[in-house]
C-alpha cells in the first residue's frame, strides 16, 4: 500500500501547489537537531520559489542556514515563539526588511486556528508516520515525544505534508496526528540528529548560589497556600528551576501533598516527580530528555497536549488556566515587574516568548527565579529592554539575597513574611545590585524595527529595535 | 623582574589579566575586552589604570579579558599580576 506516498520532498512542494509569497510552516520538536525545517527550505531553493513567510514555533541555532535564504530573498517574513543567539543576533543586525512576528505557545496556535495567521503548506517533521499521515514523535529513531507544536499546523494548514524516516505498517498504533489532516507523507534518511534533539536537558545546579534561590522558591510555594491536595505546576528546564522542583518534591513528600497535574515542557524531574506521587498526570507539550520520551510512551498518566489545549487564550479553556503554580526565569526584571526572556544585555535577540507569558497569566502565583546579577549585570532594571510579559502576571522574584513581591500580591507578601522568608521591595534588590557592580550605562539602540512582540490575546506587546553594529 | 605575568581566569564573573614591562617613558598600554564593555568599558579601564597608580607603575603593557568581574576582583587580579612579575606573589 502506497497510500499517501509521494517520491520525494520536491515532489510533495510541487503537488502542494506551494508558490511565491505563500507561508510555509514548521513545528521544533526536534530542538537543536532539527534538519527538516532546513531541508524543506533547500529544496524550496532549488525549486526556484521565493518571497516566503516561515511560520516556525522555535528557531534554533541548527537553523543559521536560514540566514542566507534571507539574504537570498527566499525567507522574507518569519514568525516565531522563540529564536536562538545565531539568527537572533543576524536579525538584531538588521538582515530582514520586515520585523519578526514574536508569538507566544499559546497565541500562535490561537491566531492560526482563528485564520488570523493563516498557513498554506505545512511541513511536520515526524520520527514515525504511516503511509496515509497517521504519526507520532513517541517511536522511531529520531524520537522526539511529543508533537504538541505541530496540531494545530496540521488541523488548519492549507496543505500538510509529514516528512519522516520512519515508515511504519497503516494503521500506526498510538498516533499523535491523525491522517485526515495529512496530504502527503515523504521518507528521508533522517530528519534530526538525536544528540540534539534532547538538547533540552539541563542538570540540576550545583552553583552554590542557584541552590539558595532554589530552596527561597520551595519554601516560597510552600508559604504561599497553593500547596496543597491537587497542586499543579510548571517548571522551566533551567538548572536552577530544576533545583527548585527537587526540593518541592522533598516538601510535598514530607507533607504528603497529593498534586493534581505538572505541565509544560517535561524532563526526567518531573517525570521523577510523577512517579514518586507529587502529581497524578503530566500534560505534555514538549519533551526535553530521553526519559520523558520514554515515559511519554508508557505511562498512560503521562499525556501529549497539543498547543492550543496547553496555552491558548482563545481555547474553551487550556492547561494554564488551572496551574497554581509556575516557575519561570529572565534576563532582565525591571521595578514594575516586566520581563524580558527576547534580548541579552546588549540587545541582540536570543529568546522568545515560548510559553512565559502564557503560564504567568494563567498561574494562580507565577515565580521569576534568577541571580541578582550576572556578570556584573543588574537582574532588576529600572526598564526592561522589551516587554516579553507584561508585570501585572508577575507576582513573585526570587533572588539569593531575598524576595520581591509584586505590590498587587500584598496577600502572597504576608503570607511570605509569616513564613519568616527575607521579602523586600523591589527597589531594594536593585539597589542592592548595584552597590555590588555600579550602574551599568545605558544603551543606545538602532532606530529601526526587527521584530514585533505580540501578547497571547493579539496585542503588540512591545518592538524590538535593530543593534548598531559597532 | 619576569617578562610577562598573569592572574585572574576566563571564568564568569572573573577577570584574566596579563601584564608585561615596558620601558621607561612609554606609559601604560591597556587594552580592555569585555562581555559588558558597552555597559562598563570605561568602569573598568578607570580601576585598571587607578590599580596600576596606586602600584606607582607608569609603564606597562596590560591585557585584560573581562567576564564580568566587580571592582575589587579587577583590583585583585591587578595588583596579584603585577606582583608576580615582581616575583612577590
Amino acid at each position: 500500500m502506497n497510500g499517501k506516498l509521494v517520491k520525494d520532498l520536491k515532489e510533495a512542494i510541487r503537488l502542494s501547489g506551494l508558490e511565491d509569497g505563500m507561508t510555509i510552516s514548521f513545528h521544533h520538536h526536534l530542538r537543536n537537531g532539527d534538519m527538516v525545517a532546513v531541508m524543506v527550505m533547500e529544496a524550496i531553493c532549488e525549486m526556484g520559489i521565493r518571497n516566503l513567510n516561515v511560520n516556525i514555533s522555535s528557531i534554533f541555532d541548527t537553523h543559521e542556514p536560514f540566514i542566507g535564504y534571507i539574504e537570498d530573498g527566499v525567507i522574507t517574513g518569519i514568525e516565531t515563539n522563540y529564536m536562538g543567539g545565531v539568527v537572533g543576533r543576524a536579525i538584531s543586525e538588521g538582515l530582514l526588511d520586515k520585523p519578526v512576528i514574536f508569538r507566544t505557545h499559546g497565541g500562535r496556535p490561537s491566531d492560526i486556528i482563528s485564520g488570523k495567521s493563516p498557513i498554506d503548506v505545512a511541513f511536520i517533521a515526524a520520527p514515525t508516520s504511516d503511509c496515509m499521515g497517521n504519526c507520532t514523535g513517541k517511536i522511531g529513531k529520531s524520537a522526539c515525544g511529543s508533537l504538541g507544536y505541530a496540531f494545530a499546523d496540521a488541523m488548519y494548514a492549507g496543505k500538510s505534508v509529514v516528512i519522516t524516516d520512519n515508515l511504519a505498517e497503516y494503521p500506526l498504533v498510538d498516533y499523535s496526528i491523525a491522517e485526515n489532516y495529512i496530504d502527503y507523507v515523504v521518507v528521508v534518511d533522517k530528519i534530526g540528529e538525536p544528540s540534539g534533539i534532547v538538547s533540552g536537558t539541563t542538570k540540576i545546579t550545583k552553583d552554590p548560589v542557584g541552590l539558595v534561590i532554589a530552596d527561597y522558591a520551595a519554601r516560597a510555594i510552600d508559604a504561599s497556600g497553593l500547596l496543597v491536595d491537587g497542586f499543579s505546576f510548571q517548571t522551566g528546564a533551567g538548572g536552577a528551576s530544576l533545583a527548585a522542583a527537587k526540593y518541592l518534591k522533598d516538601i510535598m513528600l514530607r507533607k504528603g501533598v497529593q498534586g493534581s497535574y505538572g505541565l509544560g515542557g517535561i524532563t526526567s524531574y518531573m517525570v521523577d516527580m510523577m512517579q514518586s506521587g507529587c502529581f497524578k498526570a503530566l500534560y505534555d507539550v514538549q519533551c526535553f530528555d530521553l526519559d520523558a520520551i520514554a515515559s511519554l510512551r508508557t505511562n498512560p498518566n503521562h499525556m501529549e497536549v497539543t498547543a492550543a489545549h496547553y496555552a491558548s487564550p482563545t481555547a474553551k479553556s487550556s492547561a494554564v488556566d488551572s496551574l497554581d503554580v509556575v516557575i519561570l526565569g529572565a534576563t532582565e526584571i525591571d521595578t514594575n515587574f516586566n520581563v524580558n526572556v527576547h534580548t541579552d544585555s546588549n540587545g541582540y535577540i536570543m529568546g522568545g516568548s515560548g510559553g512565559h507569558s502564557d503560564t504567568a497569566a494563567g498561574a494562580k502565583m507565577s515565580m521569576i527565579v534568577a541571580p541578582l546579577s550576572r556578570a556584573r549585570l543588574p537582574i532588576v532594571v529600572d526598564q526592561v529592554m522589551c516587554k516579553s510579559t507584561p508585570g501585572h502576571t508577575v507576582d513573585v522574584l526570587v533572588t539569593q539575597r531575598g524576595i520581591a513581591v509584586n505590590p498587587l500580591r500584598g496577600d502572597l507578601r504576608d503570607r511570605f513574611l509569616d513564613a519568616g522568608l527575607p521579602v523586600f521591595d523591589i527597589h531594594e534588590l536593585r539597589d542592592m545590585a548595584e552597590k555590588l557592580n555600579g550602574k551599568p550605562k545605558m544603551l543606545t539602540r538602532g532606530d529601526r524595527e526587527v521584530a514585533k512582540v505580540i501578547y497571547r490575546d493579539g496585542t503588540l506587546l512591545d518592538t524590538i529595535y535593530n543593534v548598531p553594529v559597532r | 623582574m619576569k617578562e610577562k605575568a598573569w592572574a585572574g581566569t576566563m571564568e564568569s564573573s572573573d577577570i584574566y589579566v596579563e601584564v608585561e614591562p615596558l620601558a621607561t617613558g612609554s606609559g601604560i598600554d591597556l587594552t580592555v575586552n569585555s562581555v559588558v564593555y558597552a555597559q562598563f568599558g570605561d568602569a573598568i579601564e578607570k580601576t585598571i589604570m587607578e590599580t596600576l597608580e596606586s602600584l606607582a607603575i607608569d609603564d606597562m603593557k596590560v591585557v585584560a579579558n573581562d567576564r564580568g568581574a566587580v571592582d575589587c576582583t579587577i583590583k585583585a587580579r591587578v595588583e596579584t599580576a603585577v606582583r608576580r612579575l615582581k616575583e612577590e606573589a
